[in-house]
């Protein structure tokens, strides 16, 4: 039955993507020029041709891993919004770490980056869930606000303290060579961060689907009485869900950083920790789909630009293009709702905020 | 830094500032107040403000006058309000997801239309604007005659805005009836109100205010259509709306507060770059997070914000 609700649900995915790509097909009219050429250009750019297939795997690498970080909570029935913030504190730790700490071996150093990238992240994103856990304050809201205040402080950090000397701009100091994440492609700048994140969705994948803790937590999600009677610890378990995320959305951040800037720029995420959650929708919940959609969304980005050479749209559609498929996904949310992954994960979220007030009050608000 | 508030000129500018930076956050806000006091959430505040920016400067741009521009403008942001009356109030889709997808589709949506309406030209647009009008008499009072009196008819309408909608909310029928849909919608459907025409009316008029805060941007701030240009204002209103406890008058409050925060940092940028302005940036999103967690005062939303309404339903 869960297979078939997959499937289902993989198919809405399809029929919004196709929908928003004709519906696109408008739009790139309206500017004047033929879709079908234009969305030629786009994915054969984007998938078919060497150095354009490198570009799509570099946008993966943020993408899948930001989708990670929505998709797990989600487990749990938890929202979260952070994971740009979380990809932001992610790059600082590891940047940190990149920078500052004695000398080492450079695959021993690469290691350390990425723990402290996901310590950075994964203590960001503790903040909403103990709020969320011990307080009964809303997740999403804070996750949101606070996606704005690492922000922040990464701008404060590269435009301050960490600011190296006659940079224009504010950008740190470049980290040593032997950090560089190896090519995956050569002459490419493919780097290992999407095999990372394809490894960790598996991963992810395999938990979800064999583990005790997999169980335990859809458990926490589905039935929050049942997984406290069994004794699970509702609180611990969406503390953890998002710990783990934030630590996903932190490596998103420490891999733009080691494979592929070599600096902590400010502003240096276009929003990955938004398109996470995109992607999240176009997966259902999937950690597998997580690397399909996120194939999907690195695609159009990278043939964007080939596209726009090739017959002159502008870019930006591939935007429109990605604003469609949310807004027809959210509209699929209205169809036979009550059978549906995002149904049910509604109703966990309802049962866990019960779980979490016993007196009936309810939660903070955005 | 502290030469601001000695210098009666510096402190009348450094207040103007404070003031028009708030303006486009205060009609946000009262928007969002005006959605969740009945019952529902508009996460979606963000995508509608920049809705109603790119309407105003389509407006501006093709009608060469601020007035066209507040039409379309205001008819956009209540476009996208549409979305999440639709999806959020009839089907019953979730209001987060929903208001989160609206963000996503205006960005997307207005980041493409902009290329294709304004062209090559975009950033160099220079659109018809509202013009300060300083009211004779109160003018002239030191300070406060220049910080208040002498803006343009946005700030004026923003004046009468506030007041009316706490009048409305807290001493009308009609005000009586949206918060008793926000608490109770049984109760209110019992007593013969119609729970689904009160929302979608507040959920449309949010989606009007949210696009009047956008038509601010460009008609009286800066002229012209970027994209992304709300940058986050709608978040901060909706953090505003929690600060002001869903109260209008309170989201004014926590909205001057917000614009203070904002002049101070841009004024720090500028006179002291070495205090480290990205605190005062922040502090909107601080300050509402504390607020939320209860550091400053106890959050009491509308009980049934963010669950929709089924009459058959248990």
């Amino acid at each position: 039955m869960l297979g078939v609700i997959r499937f289902i649900y993989l198919f809405k995915s399809v029929w919004a993507i196709l929908l928003a790509l004709l519906l696109g097909s408008i739009l790139i009219q309206l500017a004047g020029s033929d879709p079908l050429d234009a969305y030629a250009a786009l994915f054969k750019g984007a998938f078919f041709e060497y150095f354009g297939f490198g570009n799509t795997l570099v946008k993966m690498s943020p993408l899948i891993l930001a989708g990670l970080a929505v998709t797990i909570p989600l487990r749990a029935g938890q929202f979260n919004i952070g994971a740009e913030g979380q990809i932001y504190m992610g790059a600082l730790f590891a940047t940190l770490a990149a920078l500052y700490l004695p000398a080492m071996p450079g695959w021993i150093h690469v290691l350390v980056c990425s723990i402290a990238g996901a310590i950075g992240g994964g203590l960001w994103a503790l903040i909403p869930a103990v709020l969320k856990a011990y307080h009964r304050v809303n997740e999403i809201i804070v996750t949101l606000l606070m996606n704005y205040v690492a922000i922040n402080i990464v701008s404060y950090a590269v435009s301050g303290p960490m600011m190296a000397p006659e940079a224009p701009y504010p950008y740190s100091d470049e980290i040593p060579e032997s950090l560089f994440l190896p090519h995956v492609l050569p002459r490419t700048d493919a780097h290992l961060g999407v095999v990372v994140g394809v490894v960790l969705a598996i991963v992810l994948f395999a938990v979800f689907r064999r583990s005790t803790f997999g169980f335990s937590l859809a458990t926490v999600g589905r039935n929050p009485d049942a997984a406290r009677y069994a004794g699970m610890s509702v609180k611990r378990h969406i503390v953890v869900a998002f710990v783990v995320a934030g630590a996903m959305a932190g490596l998103a951040g420490t891999y733009e950083v080691l494979g592929l800037k070599y600096r902590l720029f400010h502003h240096f995420s276009p929003g990955y920790g938004y398109d996470g959650i995109v992607i999240t929708f176009l997966a259902g919940g999937n950690p597998l789909f997580v690397v399909v959609a996120a194939a999907f969304l690195g695609g159009l980005r990278s043939g964007a630009g080939i596209m726009q050479r090739a017959v002159g749209v502008d870019t930006t559609v591939v935007e429109a293009i990605q604003g469609l498929v949310v807004i027809l996904l959210a509209m699929g949310l209205a169809f036979r709702f009550e059978q549906t992954f995002w149904a049910r994960v509604l109703r966990k979220r309802k049962e866990v905020a019960g779980e979490l007030s016993p007196d009936g009050q309810p939660e903070n608000p955005p | 830094m502290i030469e601001i508030f000695l210098d009666p000129a510096l402190l009348t500018d450094f207040l103007r500032t404070s003031l028009r930076l708030s303006v486009p956050i205060v009609f946000a806000a009262v928007g969002g107040v005006l959605s969740e006091r009945s019952g529902v959430y508009n996460i979606g505040l963000e995508g509608m403000m920049l809705a109603g920016a790119f309407g105003a400067a389509v407006g501006a741009f093709f009608f060469d006058t601020p007035f066209a521009g507040v039409v379309t403008g205001a008819m956009c942001g209540m476009l996208a309000a549409l979305i999440l009356a639709v999806l959020g109030v009839s089907l019953g889709v979730n209001q987060i997801v929903t208001g989160i997808a609206i963000n996503l589709f205006v960005l997307g949506l207005t980041s493409f239309l902009s290329r294709v309406v304004f062209g090559a030209q975009a950033n160099t647009l220079n659109l018809q604007g509202f013009k300060p009008l300083a009211i004779p008499g109160l003018i002239s009072i030191p300070v406060i005659g220049p910080v208040f009196f002498g803006q343009d008819l946005l700030v004026y309408l923003m004046y009468a805005v506030v007041p009316l909608l706490y009048f409305m909310m807290f001493a009308t029928p009609w005000g009586l009836n949206i918060r008793a849909v926000g608490e109770n919608p049984r109760a209110a459907d019992t007593a013969g109100v119609s729970v689904n025409a009160v929302r979608y009316a507040c959920v449309l008029g949010s989606g009007l205010f949210a696009g009047l805060g956008g038509c601010f941007l460009v008609l009286s701030q800066v002229f012209l259509f970027s994209e992304n240009m709300s940058a986050g204002k709608g978040f901060i209103a909706l953090a505003a709306v929690i600060l002001g406890r869903w109260n209008p008058v309170g989201a004014l409050l926590a909205c001057l507060l917000f614009g203070f925060f904002d002049a101070l940092q841009l004024r720090l940028q500028f006179l002291n770059p070495e205090v480290p302005h990205e605190i005062f940036v922040a502090m909107p999103y601080v300050v509402s997070i504390l607020a939320l967690v209860g550091l400053v005062g106890r959050p009491s939303p509308p009980a049934a914000a963010g669950i929709p309404y089924r009459r058959e339903a248990k």
